[in-house]
């Protein structure tokens, strides 16, 4: 938070801005992923939803943005409830494609209804009270701290135990009484509701939004970055959104090259650190802690 | 009668599992269920701890039919298990296993749990005492804030039993709790499921090692190809003759 | 006009059948879905057309693209799959993942973001046939569709070496036991499912064009045909193209053509909620 003392250009903002709302999702993300275990190979479209709910309704509808932040995220969370009761009874690969298939459905409809979102071109989004590269900063700043606060206050939780419990064996888990669709729709919904709320956030902010925001690709890097930072660890889920946000910023020299480098990145990262940055960093510590007695 | 088993029955497929199985389990006694590998033992805890739904039959616990329900509220009900093959949470430490395990009496809202609302704080600490006790009881206290990933194994047997009884459970179903221990281990488990037993809960424990099911148990089933062989006292049933011949060579003591 | 939707259809369903008999192949030896599957497709189709267009004869610049294409494959296996073998699913997920978006940013740097034409194998021509039109390449496609389905049958049932795949998607311990090199036996399934995408890809760019992303889709679509026939299975995986086009096909004619990529996915996610193992899948009881 003491970067503003450093930072006095507005393009180092906009990225500090950008990481901020990645790493929103990905805490919310890292519920799903890494406490209870399940995929979701779709979650940019919950994401976009929000993003569109708030700037239609604010836009086409003129209800004030600051109500149509909330109203967008409640209407995710709903429909992340409808669709999840379903679709968590399927697992693994079954559950990535299911969850793929929603996240596409999703973009194709944003990208068809054009009368609504202004299709593939885009739609323009009236800003909210937050106006100047400062004041989002310190916005988003805030709002990612609370983020990690109820994310640490939940791994230490009984709520936080019974995800990772399910996450480390689901019939154990029901042999302790825990009831895992409930507790895996919990995790659906709520990561959901907080990818929407950054995708509200992230539309006002731009000002501007197209369609692409759903795409599976953004979902992809969604996962990645949770799972590049490490799954499980809400540190891991803050780092991974912030390597894999600036990365592409200081690759623009190499713009041609980005989309096969980033796809060289995930598939070395996933071979020698599977676990990710964060648990990796804290074995290699470890052992260099050892040796040094 | 604190559990009654009607009828069972569950098939695989072309494979019989179990075949119209009835028995009861008296409150604060130790029953051991025995028999051949592929009696359909496992198949038969599985069906009493609701990870099976049975074709035919019926599960009582107390007056209430579990039969058909969710496994989590066969768990709520008071019915408790280990597993034949391990299934520790090895991403949590032991403590945080045992803490799981008492999932159904710390049980909240998510609201709460993400606000951190000070009376959750304060049952934490009681939830953590709580479970660290549990550790000692079983005898792999020293392990309590250690991954899991790092126990033997006989630790983790007992590791399993301390989470299960984390949750309070009136019944507690153990499946093989000493496979692959040495007899130094064997007997300590012996003793541990003896203390369970005299602390109040009904134990039903499926087994191999004969001089365990004889020495902790007060009645004893057995099994053969699915179906009810013997049921009554160590004693009798290890001089039943049928039994005899269903285990032939394995010596009755 | 029927009989040209259902046409149609047939033909983009014996694509995907092509392409999810891929998947099933994999993923029998080693449990990998891999993601990088509509990869060989476009790999197939853009190498043919760059090389034709370099002024190489049809049939050779084919056949050299499935063995680039079958190439590609055996590099994926060995260094991306191999050296993660017993990872978490998710883990493999994202490998394959990552292995499709860097296959795309290469084919981008390698050829380019245009969309490429391929000659029709034999003529442009239209054979009209009652009321439908039919073009040659459309024969083509579905005939080495059937010639293909032909060729893996006799491959699985007949060969050593494809009894030996079929023995490692049963029971990979025992199979390695018996003397079965894993190994080979994953390189195998690797190029052959390269190249069935590579042809897949071949036969359908003269009437669909190809370019670098094409991928993308046609791999998707190709994977929901794999688990809408049950995932594993060869017959499931042809059966599930083959409706998954039809289907495809009917949606966007009479219903909505705006939204015809989504009728692949509504159907596949109706499928995954209510036949949970698809049409011909196996049921597997988790033992604990």
């Amino acid at each position: 938070m003491a970067l503003p003392l450093v930072l006095t250009n507005n393009y180092t903002y906009e990225i500090a801005i950008l990481v901020g709302l990645n790493a929103i999702v990905c805490v919310g993300l890292n519920f799903l992923i890494g406490y209870a275990g399940q995929i979701s190979l779709g979650h940019a479209g919950f994401y976009a939803l929000g993003a569109y709910g708030s700037a239609v309704l604010s836009a086409r509808y003129g209800v004030y943005p600051v109500i149509s932040v909330p109203l967008a995220v409640g209407g995710v969370a709903m429909l992340a409830w409808l669709v999840g009761k379903p679709v968590l009874r399927l697992k693994g690969h079954y559950l990535a494609m299911a969850t793929l298939g929603l996240g596409v459905i999703v973009s194709v409809v944003l990208a068809n209804e054009d009368w609504l979102t202004g299709g593939p071109d885009g739609m323009t989004v009236p800003p909210l009270f937050i106006t100047g590269e400062k004041a989002w900063y310190w916005a988003v700043g805030a709002v990612l701290l609370l983020t990690v606060w109820l994310a640490q206050n939940l791994i230490d939780s009984p709520r936080g135990r019974a995800w990772r419990a399910l996450h480390g064996s689901e019939v154990a888990a029901a042999a302790v009484g825990i009831d895992a669709a409930r507790h895996k729709l919990a995790a659906f919904v709520l990561s959901a509701a907080i990818a929407a709320f950054a995708g509200a956030l992230t539309a006002h902010y731009a000002g501007f939004l197209t369609p692409s925001k759903a795409s599976f690709l953004h979902s992809v890097e969604l996962v990645t970055m949770v799972v590049f930072g490490g799954m499980g660890s809400t540190l891991g889920a803050v780092l991974g959104a912030a390597v894999l946000t600036t990365l592409p910023q200081l690759l623009t020299v190499f713009k041609e090259y980005e989309m096969a480098l980033f796809g060289a990145l995930l598939m070395l990262t996933m071979i020698f650190m599977p676990q990710g940055l964060v648990p990796t960093l804290e074995k290699l510590l470890a052992a260099a802690g050892r040796k040094a007695e | 009668m604190l559990l009654r088993a009607e009828k069972l029955s569950k098939h695989f497929g072309g494979v019989h599992a179990l075949e119209g199985v009835s028995f009861e389990v008296a409150a604060g006694r130790v029953h051991s269920i025995i028999g051949p590998n592929g009696a359909g033992k496992t198949t038969l805890l599985n069906l009493l701890s609701g990870i099976y739904r049975p074709d035919q039959g019926k599960v009582f616990l107390g007056n209430e039919s579990l039969t058909g329900k969710p496994q989590h509220r066969f768990a709520a009900a008071g019915i408790g298990r280990t597993f034949q093959n391990l299934q520790i949470f090895f991403n949590m430490s032991a403590l945080e296993n045992v803490m799981a395990g008492a999932w159904l009496h710390e049980a909240c809202g998510l609201a709460a749990a993400a606000l951190r609302l000070p009376r959750l704080a304060r049952a934490e600490a009681e939830a953590r005492r709580a479970a660290r006790e549990l550790l000692d009881y079983v005898g792999v206290g020293r392990w309590a804030d250690s991954p899991s990933t790092g126990m033997p194994y006989g630790a983790l047997k007992r590791l399993e039993i301390a989470r299960a009884l984390a949750a309070r459970p009136k019944l507690l179903l153990l499946d093989e709790p000493a496979a692959g221990l040495n007899p130094t281990e064997t007997r300590e488990i012996d003793v541990l499921i003896r203390r369970i037993a005299e602390g109040g809960v009904t134990v039903v424990l499926v087994e191999h090692d004969m001089k365990l099911v004889m020495e902790v148990s007060d009645r004893v089933l057995v099994l053969d190809h699915g179906r009810r062989l013997a049921e009554g006292e160590p004693h009798a049933v290890s001089h039943d003759a049928r039994v005899i011949e269903a285990y032939l060579g394995v010596e009755a003591c | 006009m029927i009989a040209q939707t259902l046409l149609s259809g047939l033909t983009a369903g014996a694509i995907y059948a092509l392409v999810a008999l891929g998947f099933a192949i994999i993923y029998n030896a080693s449990h990998v879905i891999n993601f990088a599957q509509g990869e060989f497709v476009m790999i197939g189709g853009m190498a043919a057309a760059s090389l034709v267009e370099t002024g190489l004869p049809l049939p050779l610049s084919i056949l050299l693209s499935v063995g680039i294409a079958v190439l590609v494959g055996l590099v994926l296996e060995k260094l991306a799959i191999e050296p993660a073998r017993g990872a978490s699913v998710v883990t493999l997920i994202i490998i394959t993942i990552g292995a499709s978006i860097l296959l795309r940013g290469l084919a981008a740097l390698v050829w380019d973001k245009k969309i490429h034409p391929l000659p029709a194998f034999s003529g442009d021509a239209p054979i009209a046939i009652g009321t439908a039109t039919l073009l040659p390449q459309t024969l083509w496609v579905l005939g080495t569709t059937v010639v293909v389905v032909a060729l893996l049958w006799w491959f699985f049932n007949r060969t050593l070496t494809g009894k030996a795949i079929l023995a490692v998607s049963v029971n990979r311990l025992a199979a390695e036991l018996m003397g079965i090199s894993v190994r080979r036996v994953l390189a195998v399934s690797f190029g052959l499912s390269a190249a069935l995408g590579a042809l897949a890809g071949i036969l359908i760019a003269p009437i669909s064009f190809t370019s670098w992303d094409v991928g993308v889709m046609l791999g998707l679509k190709g994977f929901a045909a794999a688990i809408l026939g049950g995932l594993g299975s060869g017959p499931g995986a042809i059966a599930g193209g083959l409706a998954l086009g039809l289907i495809e096909a009917l949606g966007a004619g009479y219903l909505s053509s705006a939204y015809k990529d989504v009728f692949a996915f509504v159907l596949l996610l109706s499928a995954l909620v209510f036949l949970p193992n698809g049409l011909a899948g196996r049921r597997v009881a988790e033992r604990v």
